[in-house]
């Protein structure tokens, strides 16, 4: 029974990586509706700018606390130029633009092949992160308390930006009818590439995060991207607090699930509920209830 | 009976290469020669009149194993190399025809043709992922010509066009296994990626267990590339098993390893035991995370014998100082050099003559002497425990008392009598 109760908070924290992978997605796919294949690569970006930062810095502690913040601007100038280059001329062509961005994605990957090479390369994970703190009964790593923390942390700001400042109401506008904002003064154009900054900046940082528990590799951003698709479509399209939900709940059942069968039929059991669950409500979790006509 | 042995190899692997049979056959067909005949081979266009002789390296060079395969093909070319400073085979000087097998099965099957077909080589060097090798094999076959594999592998195959150099099971995973018992371990947890050769190893570590009365205490499989290890690593601590026993392969090893020094685990109190974490890998991982890890090969770089000085000494020198040797690179270098002491043997290059002069043929190789055996086409080899140390370098803590006897399909062992694993 311990051990269910220790799953119980491994599903919390899968559900927090699951979480930060998905958020910067849930802007760009779910609230613009770009299908961003190469949104694995961003985060695997992050990864590598902890490494690079690591290398520069040295301490394991202090470089993390620089890469996270840089990390956020290296995904965001990233996103930002592929925007700007392409995703823009590809609006409303959605199957070219997946076809486009798995293109960059692959690019991507083999500059990172042929930069840092193609084995996995080593993040420290600072001292004050290592070992474990018991729970209950069981240990909990340090590594994922942090990325629960930082998951947390991200909702909130992705939460009060769109809800709070000037800019965040802009970016819910134009999601809520493209043509009226723009009517009303807005450069949707302007809203659209900054949507991409901030979405593709959280894949950066959840790429930062990532490697205390993962690999880094020019190949770690596929690990995830599958997973943040699911959360996405599963928590509704443009709904943050849809995502959260999604998240936590299947990471909880992919937790749960595994503890009574292997990992691998885990995922296969995560698959047919979504399927499922996706057939009795095909909008998702949550919906948004937009007066856009397209 | 290598002639069933054949037959069965075969047929598993046109199960899974249907599309690259099809393709050796359409070719036969376009060539004009019999084809959908076993006799349909064509004649070999091998030339040696003059004083060179070409071979194949097939390796990939892009895609996801290019990172694992280049470092063979570095290793292959020192070996031929070598062999032409000291004068070449047969007194010719070896050529390296090279071709990229881009990670795609389909891929090495087709660069395999072309090798033997339009380049005429007399052997081929190369292959990585049992996906490849079971992708060429019907095309060394039906080409009559010959393939030296150079990894590690689960076993279960002996084909007369294949010459295997790295090890079988019963040189890797039941030394490993006789080591774990040897050192008190009476229950073992099973962790491994979801694919054939961890599938086909657990099935033999059951076997083992049930036969020796180890305990199976858990059984797991992630997918390959998974990187979600709370769960699997919270039931290995929970289960309270002796050992680990672990099968993962590529990123999966980082998550793991990471997870399983965070919860707390060790190396003393519960290790872990792994058959694919070479010298290469241990820096991905970091080497805080697996120290004192145990992992089971049949080479590190730090085997000490004069042949390996010397193999390490050489590769560094053409190579560059910072690059490590593993256990395939070994393997590979052993088999430029197994088939040329083979023509040497048969005084001919010709595939017939290869095949009967190939028994008992052996090399001093860094890992030690090398014999091949006739019947099976694979190698005996001496199995050795590494443990990981703090220069992120394996060093040997075991090793068999001598080479051990290639048995790819176990039938030396009892207990293996019930293994269903090709079906």
């Amino acid at each position: 029974m311990d051990l269910l109760v220790g799953q119980l908070f491994t599903g919390l924290s899968t559900g927090s990586i699951l979480l930060l992978a998905a958020l910067g997605l849930s802007l760009t796919y779910g609230q613009m509706g770009v299908i961003n294949m190469a949104h694995g690569e961003f985060i695997m970006a992050g990864c590598y700018t902890a490494y690079v930062t690591q290398q520069v810095v040295g301490d394991a502690g202090v470089s993390l606390l620089i890469a996270l913040p840089t990390g956020f601007l290296v995904g965001g100038a990233m996103g930002l130029i592929l925007e700007t280059l392409l995703i823009r001329h590809l609006y409303h062509r959605p199957l070219d633009t997946l076809l486009v961005t798995f293109g960059v994605g692959l690019v991507l990957q083999q500059v990172a092949r042929d930069v840092f090479g193609a084995p996995a390369v080593n993040v420290t994970v600072p001292q004050f992160l290592r070992g474990g703190v018991d729970l209950l009964g069981t240990a909990v790593p340090k590594t994922r308390l942090f990325i629960l923390a930082l998951a947390i942390a991200a909702v909130a700001a992705v939460t009060l930006v769109l809800r709070f400042t000037p800019a965040g109401r802009r970016i819910r506008a134009v999601v809520g009818n493209r043509d009226l904002a723009e009517t009303a003064g807005i450069s949707s154009r302007a809203v659209d590439a900054g949507t991409f900054f901030i979405g593709s900046g959280l894949a950066g940082v959840a790429g930062v995060a990532l490697t205390l528990i993962g690999a880094t590799s020019p190949t770690t951003g596929q690990s995830y991207l599958v997973d943040a698709f699911l959360v996405v479509v599963a928590g509704g399209m443009g709904r943050i607090k849809g995502a959260v939900v999604a998240a936590i709940a299947l990471g909880t059942f992919q937790a749960v699930f595994e503890t009574y069968s292997t990992a691998s039929l885990a995922k296969v059991g995560v698959f047919v509920v979504i399927v499922v669950f996706l057939q009795l409500r095909p909008q998702g979790l949550f919906t948004l209830r937009t007066r856009s006509l397209a | 009976m290598p002639q069933r042995f054949k037959f069965r190899a075969r047929d598993v692997a046109r199960t899974f290469t249907a599309s690259a049979a099809v393709t050796a056959l359409a070719l036969t067909a376009a060539c004009g020669s019999r084809a959908g005949e076993e006799t349909a081979a064509a004649e070999s266009c091998v030339d040696t009149s003059g004083d060179t002789v070409k071979v194949g390296a097939l390796n990939s060079l892009s895609g996801t194993m290019s990172i694992s395969e280049t470092t063979v093909r570095d290793a292959i070319y020192l070996a031929v190399e070598e062999i032409n400073a000291a004068g070449g085979v047969q007194g010719k000087q070896i050529e390296i025809v090279a071709e990229d097998g881009a990670s795609e099965p389909t891929v090495f099957a087709e660069k395999a043709e072309k090798l033997i077909r339009e380049d005429c080589v007399a052997a081929v060097f190369g292959g990585w992922t049992s996906a490849s090798r079971k992708a060429m094999l019907p095309v060394f076959e039906d080409n009559d010509s010959l393939l030296y594999y150079p990894v590690q592998y689960e076993g279960l195959e002996a084909s007369e066009n294949i010459f295997y150099t790295g090890a079988t099971t019963n040189q890797q995973i039941i030394p490993a296994l006789d080591y774990l018992a040897e050192t008190g371990v009476k229950s073992l947890y099973l962790v491994g990626s979801d694919y054939v050769f961890p599938r086909t190893a657990n099935a033999i570590i059951n076997a083992y267990a049930a036969d020796k009365g180890i305990e199976i205490v858990g059984e797991d499989y992630a997918q390959l590339g998974s990187v979600e290890f709370s769960t699997i690593v919270n039931q290995v601590n929970a289960s309270g098993a002796d050992a680990v026993f672990n099968t993962l392969n590529g990123d999966s090893n980082v998550a793991f390893f990471r997870e399983y020094a965070n919860v707390g685990l060790t190396a003393e109190e519960m290790p872990v035991m792994s058959v694919s974490i070479a010298e290469e890998e241990v820096g991905g991982i970091g080497v805080e995370n697996i120290e004192g890890q145990l992992a089971a090969w049949n080479y590190y770089q730090t085997v000490e014998s004069p042949e390996n000085t010397t193999f390490v000494e050489a590769f560094k020198a053409e190579y560059g100082a910072e690059r490590v040797t593993s256990d395939p690179m070994e393997a590979a270098y052993n088999s430029v050099y197994l088939w040329a002491a083979t023509v040497e043997k048969a005084e001919s290059f010709a595939v017939e003559d290869l095949q009967a002069a190939a028994d008992g043929v052996s090399f001093a190789s860094p890992e030690g002497t090398v014999v091949i055996d006739g019947d099976n086409h694979h190698v005996t080899k001496t199995a050795r425990i590494g443990q990981i140390s703090a220069d992120g370098l394996l060093y040997t803590v075991w090793e068999s008392e001598g080479p051990i006897e290639p048995d790819p399909f176990l039938e030396g062992y009892d207990w293996a009598a019930d293994l269903k694993v090709t079906e």
